[in-house]
């Protein structure tokens, strides 16, 4: 297959940056997206010119590291999926494929597709923890907790913190990530100790940093990677006013 | 029944004086965060859809029976609880505004100055949810028509003393009601301009309200 990818070009996080096409060719449909890029990278160096900036790691979708805005979309076309995990048969042969960085006042970007997201750990280390004594495992079952709240929990705990939720909001609002955080702790009784100064301290950091507000469009949680629900947003609110009411 | 009631309204007043410490705190420190902010949209907001739906069960009075609709508005008029009411809907719609706007520009700030080439909107996120600001300008313009039309000529003149007002070329009871809807609505550029002014008011209810009830926290 063969592609224009236009790709936004920023050489650091002052410069003006700019859209740049690039042309390529010989792309097999079972190519990934990173692989793609990696690709043109080569294709770059070997012509002696600056390779691509762009985020990635464990390239298994777990990590949450990758990103990019692609065709319009946060981790491209592809549902439920991290970019890594998107593949060159979800495009036309042919296609002229827009990439750019994760755009919202809190993530500045630092080079090319390159954003700062070191915002959510700042605002993971306000509260999204719980404070224990670590030592050895302790038993399985010995605090009981129900299906249900476990399930939820869990479904929480799948965020991998990538950021698309605040890319794709239309007020760079980061509440669906720090919701995901507050109640998959507060569906468990080892978080439901500090569950109140968490809500409060992760909120406060999240609009010190600049992130926007909800409207509860639910744009975030149709480009999740790990479809994590606004139900979660709710949860969030009821903890942080129930919190706010308690003072 | 009125001395239950009565009783009922006293234990509220006592509860919020009991309480006004503990009241003011959380209104201090709530309302400056962003989630604080929201919930005052949301209160204001459903405070304001339960006066549509008051206005709403006039109307359909005004379409069973005209006389008994002007019999509502002599009733209301600028008798002391109607002004009540009035002054408790406009701080209502005030604080509504002011935190809209408010909001509409943190967020603004927040999405940052650089927009994106290309972006597709989910196929699940409603329309009306994106454009909430744009909805409440059209229903804010209509209402200036609402109130240039009836609140001018009806509660406002009875304010100022008067008890009629001219309609066209005709001076009629500040509380005939009826004639002012068969006045106006007799001409078809009216009829589409309050047609418009509704939809965009329902289209603005139809995520305000369930965004309302998402924001205090009342989902799953």
């Amino acid at each position: 297959m063969k592609f224009k990818i236009k790709i936004w070009r920023q050489k650091n996080a002052k410069a003006k940056g700019e859209f740049v096409i690039y042309d390529i060719d010989n792309i097999s449909s079972d190519t990934s997206f990173l692989e793609m890029l990696d690709i043109l990278n080569d294709k770059l160096i070997s012509e002696g010119k600056e390779p691509v900036a762009f985020d990635h790691d464990c390239r298994e979708g777990i990590c949450g590291m990758c990103s990019l805005f692609i065709n319009g979309e946060a981790h491209g076309p592809d549902t439920q999926v991290t970019t890594c995990q998107l593949h060159m048969r979800k495009f036309k042969d042919g296609e002229t494929i827009t990439v750019e960085p994760w755009r919202s006042a809190g993530f500045p970007v630092i080079k090319d597709l390159v954003v700062n997201r070191g915002a959510f750990d700042k605002i993971l280390q306000a509260g999204g923890f719980i404070s224990v004594n670590t030592g050895g495992a302790q038993d399985a079952n010995t605090i009981a907790i129900s299906k249900e709240d476990g399930d939820e929990s869990m479904d929480a705990a799948a965020c991998v913190g990538c950021g698309a939720c605040v890319a794709t909001c239309k007020n760079g609002s980061a509440m669906l990530f720090v919701a995901a955080r507050v109640s998959s702790l507060a569906k468990l009784p080892q978080g439901k100790v500090e569950g109140s100064q968490r809500a409060k301290a992760m909120v406060a950091k999240m609009d010190e940093l600049g992130f926007g507000a909800c409207t509860n469009t639910g744009a975030c949680q149709a480009e999740c990677p790990k479809s994590i629900s606004i139900s979660h947003i709710a949860r969030l609110n009821r903890e942080f006013l129930t919190a706010k009411l308690r003072d | 029944m009125p001395q239950k009631i009565s009783t009922f309204v006293l234990s509220i007043f006592k509860l919020l004086i009991k309480n006004k410490h503990k009241i003011g705190k959380f209104m201090s420190n709530v309302f400056t965060s962003s989630i604080g902010k929201k919930l005052i949209m949301s209160i204001t907001g459903a405070f304001l859809v339960l006066f549509l739906l008051f206005h709403m069960s006039m109307n359909i009075v005004a379409i069973i029976s005209p006389q008994g609709y002007d019999a509502i508005c002599a009733f209301l008029g600028s008798n002391w609880y109607a002004l009540i009411g009035t002054l408790a809907l406009a701080g209502g719609f005030f604080l509504h505004i002011v935190f809209a706007l408010t909001l509409t520009l943190y967020n603004r700030k927040a999405r940052g100055n650089n927009g994106y080439a290309t972006s597709v909107t989910p196929k699940t996120v409603e329309w009306a949810s994106q454009n909430m600001f744009v909805l409440g300008l059209i229903v804010i313009l209509g209402l200036l028509l609402h109130f240039l039309q009836f609140w001018y000529k009806m509660q406002f003149a009875e304010i100022i003393g008067h008890h009629q007002s001219m309609l066209g070329e005709t001076m009629v009871s500040t509380t005939s009601g009826s004639a002012f809807i068969a006045y106006y609505f007799s001409n078809i550029i009216f009829v589409v301009s309050y047609l418009v002014w509704l939809t965009a008011l329902w289209f603005h209810i139809s995520h305000g309200f369930w965004s309302a009830l998402q924001t205090i926290g009342f989902n799953n």
